[in-house]
């Protein structure tokens, strides 16, 4: 197995990110299922938005794309149309996946074209300084949610699961260890893939909400997030405040880029 | 030349982008561009390209950024509402330095306007829509045929200068039919995109500028792992918070068009030898006041033209020796006035200049054009 830590562009580090930050926790669980599954450096891309999730893709030593808010996964998309021999993985957060992006989010899901995405979900805007984001649960604050946040927040995993994706995982920077292979095997679905990792934010969510400490923060999400098993053994009243985590769901269906190869055949550019 | 054949100004258009080398093509239907993407998705997979209909102009121009990053060719197609959809993207391909096309067929606005009435009010909006300085190139057909030809040129401009370039149509060429005879393929100029000049080992840095001030990024997927952004970086391709870094970057990003600015700059000149009185004009406009022209100077009227295809950037110094040549100057165009005013900054005064302006989405007739001819020419002669 290769070592993970050669995946990175050291001369870029250190990173941007505060201390106690949970997107780095993500980052090396992606590098590890690189390594892991030993994927071509010169054959992979990584793409993301913008946000502090985004600033992932510029430490990682493979072709890498920094894009516009929200609009990661258009750019995998081409990415991959052009040359369906890439892996193409997107990095992105609450805000650039869920928002800005959205739309981009539950059609590329519905195309099953063949991208991971690792939605680094720290429940807020962090780069801005903390505004609401679609995934802000219920009661939080936030600076645009003063008295609190009323309106409900998206279930990301549910929304790909309804869109269209093939491979769906929930993990947590807690759980660092099993994120590394629900990555792996996100990678390794020939389609659309999603992995939400729940990650902290203690400098533009966690103070403002009073969770404590990174480690509190952490130590919350080791509570919240259970196996999927294990919840669905709950009653509905025990599953409030509890997330699945886990593969959450698989299906198989054509993907985007092996259909298109064969409109080409059908076309005859296959011998053009 | 190949036979004769009856073509429409956007399927020219979408004909000379897959003639230039085009091979992917993403976009949303909008009238009067999508027979653009209907062609493409014809015609692409048979020659080995790929079409894709995106979910909004978005992701249309954002498909095509990541196939040119990937090594492709690559071309997106819009009208009015879609065009602004895209000015996000659009700074994004100038300052990350990807070759990319965009057609936008013009179309009666602000909004959805009177759909889908011909106009030519994106002309401000083509230099100046996306934020940010940045250079822009856009190029504006006055036939069909010349809609292959433009289509041509400004794939290619696009690869060499690594920056976006707009094509320009109006609802009066995209949609216009004529009898076209277009170039074989053994006859189309092609510019192929450069390669990487070093190896990794050798200190390749995917922004170095060369010679020409374009720097020479490899496509994705080719060893190189290089990192593009948004973001201002240096020549590594990694953000940079340098002041003097951001300025010579903003510098460079003009400085290369600006010097290839003559070679870019294309128009025709009808009449002008004796003129007191030129009208300058583009696109769909061009072909009436042609038409104009040549009645007011089959009636003795001392009247030229100019038709500009290089609509960006602005054909300063033509316009410039245009007013030292000419009395009166005369702007028709399908807004409510916009090019006549940098046709006014450039004449500085040396000729009278009138902005001929239409704005009820129906196009010129001839005689409009004519009695404002004769208007300026009564004018300059007192
Ligand atoms: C079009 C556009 N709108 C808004 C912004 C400002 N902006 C930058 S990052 C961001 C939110 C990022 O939040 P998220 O995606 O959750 O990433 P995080 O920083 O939390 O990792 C916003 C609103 C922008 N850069 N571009
Ligand atoms: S603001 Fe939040 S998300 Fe951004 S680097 Fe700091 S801790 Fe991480
Ligand atoms: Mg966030």
């Amino acid at each position: 197995m290769k070592d993970y830590e050669s995946l990175f562009r050291t001369n870029r580090l250190p990173h941007i990110w505060c201390p106690g930050c949970g997107h780095g926790i993500a980052m090396k669980a992606l590098a590890k299922a690189i390594a892991k599954l030993d994927l071509d450096q010169d054959k992979t891309v990584i793409v993301s938005g913008i946000g502090c999730s985004s600033r992932a893709s510029g430490y990682m030593d493979f072709d890498t794309l920094h894009t516009a808010h929200g609009r990661a996964l258009p750019f995998a998309t081409g990415i991959k149309l052009a040359n369906p021999e890439l892996n193409v993985i997107v990095i992105t957060g609450d805000g650039d996946c869920m928002a800005i992006g959205g739309n981009h989010f539950i059609h590329a899901a519905r195309r099953n074209i063949d991208l991971t995405v690792l939605l680094f979900n720290n429940n807020i805007y962090g780069m801005t300084g903390g505004q609401a984001s679609p995934l802000t649960p219920v009661d939080k604050k936030a600076t645009t949610a003063p008295y609190g946040t009323f309106d409900r927040p998206f279930n990301p995993c549910e929304v790909a699961k309804t869109a269209g994706a093939t491979y769906i995982a929930r993990g947590t920077a807690f759980h660092a260890a099993p994120l590394v292979d629900l990555i792996a095997q996100g990678i390794q679905n020939k389609g659309f893939s999603f992995v939400e990792t729940l990650v902290q934010c203690p400098t533009s969510y966690g103070r403002r909400n009073k969770m404590g400490s990174a480690a509190a923060m952490l130590k919350d999400m080791s509570e919240t997030v259970i196996p999927l098993a294990a919840y669905n053994k709950l009653s509905p009243e025990e599953r409030n405040g509890k997330l699945p985590g886990g593969v959450l769901h698989t299906d198989i269906f054509p993907e985007y880029a092996a259909e298109y190869a064969k409109i080409i055949t059908r076309a005859g550019g296959d011998k053009a | 030349m190949s036979e004769a054949r009856l073509m429409q100004g956007n399927e020219a258009c979408a004909e000379g982008a897959v003639a230039a080398g085009v091979r992917f093509f993403g976009g949303y239907p909008i009238t009067p561009s999508t027979e653009i993407a209907e062609y493409m998705a014809v015609n692409l997979p048979k020659v080995g390209g790929t079409f894709i209909q995106m979910e909004d102009e978005i992701a249309g121009i954002g498909v095509v950024l990541g196939a040119s990053l990937a090594g492709k060719k690559a071309l997106t197609a819009t009208s009015g509402p879609g065009f602004s959809l895209k000015q996000e993207l659009i700074g994004y391909a100038a300052i990350a330095e990807i070759p990319v096309v965009i057609v936008n067929v013009q179309r009666m606005g602000p909004s959805t306007g009177q759909p889908t009435s011909p106009a030519q009010a994106d002309i401000m909006q083509a230099r100046w829509g996306t934020h940010g300085d940045h250079p822009m190139i856009a190029l504006s057909p006055w036939t069909v045929r010349e809609s292959f030809d433009v289509a041509i040129k400004a794939v290619n401009y696009a690869e060499r200068f690594r920056t976006p370039v707009i094509i320009l149509l109006d609802e009066v060429v995209g949609h216009m039919r004529e009898r076209v005879e277009l170039p074989q393929a053994h006859e189309i100029e092609i510019y192929p995109r450069r390669v990487p000049d070093k190896t990794k080992a050798q200190g390749y840095k995917p922004y170095t500028p060369m010679e020409d001030l374009v720097p020479n990024p490899a496509d994705f997927g080719t060893g190189y792992r290089i990192h593009c952004t948004g973001l201002v970086h240096d020549e590594t391709g990694f953000p940079s918070g340098s002041p003097s870094i951001t300025e010579q970057t903003i510098e460079r990003l003009h400085e290369k068009i600006a010097r290839v600015q003559e070679e870019i700059t294309h128009y025709d000149e009808f009449f002008m030898d004796d003129a007191e009185i030129a009208v300058v004009a583009f696109g769909g406009t061009a072909r009436t006041a042609y038409a104009a022209v040549e009645a007011a100077r089959s009636a003795g009227r001392k009247v030229g033209m100019i038709r500009i295809m290089t609509i960006w950037p602005f054909a300063d110094s033509v316009m410039r020796n245009l007013a030292k040549r000419v009395k009166g100057i005369l702007v028709p165009e399908m807004n409510y006035g916009q090019y006549v005013y940098e046709v006014e900054r450039a004449a500085a005064g040396q000729a009278k200049v009138v902005s001929l302006p239409k704005y009820n989405s129906e196009v010129f007739t001839p005689d409009e054009i004519g009695q404002a001819i004769e208007e300026l020419a009564a004018e300059v002669a007192e």
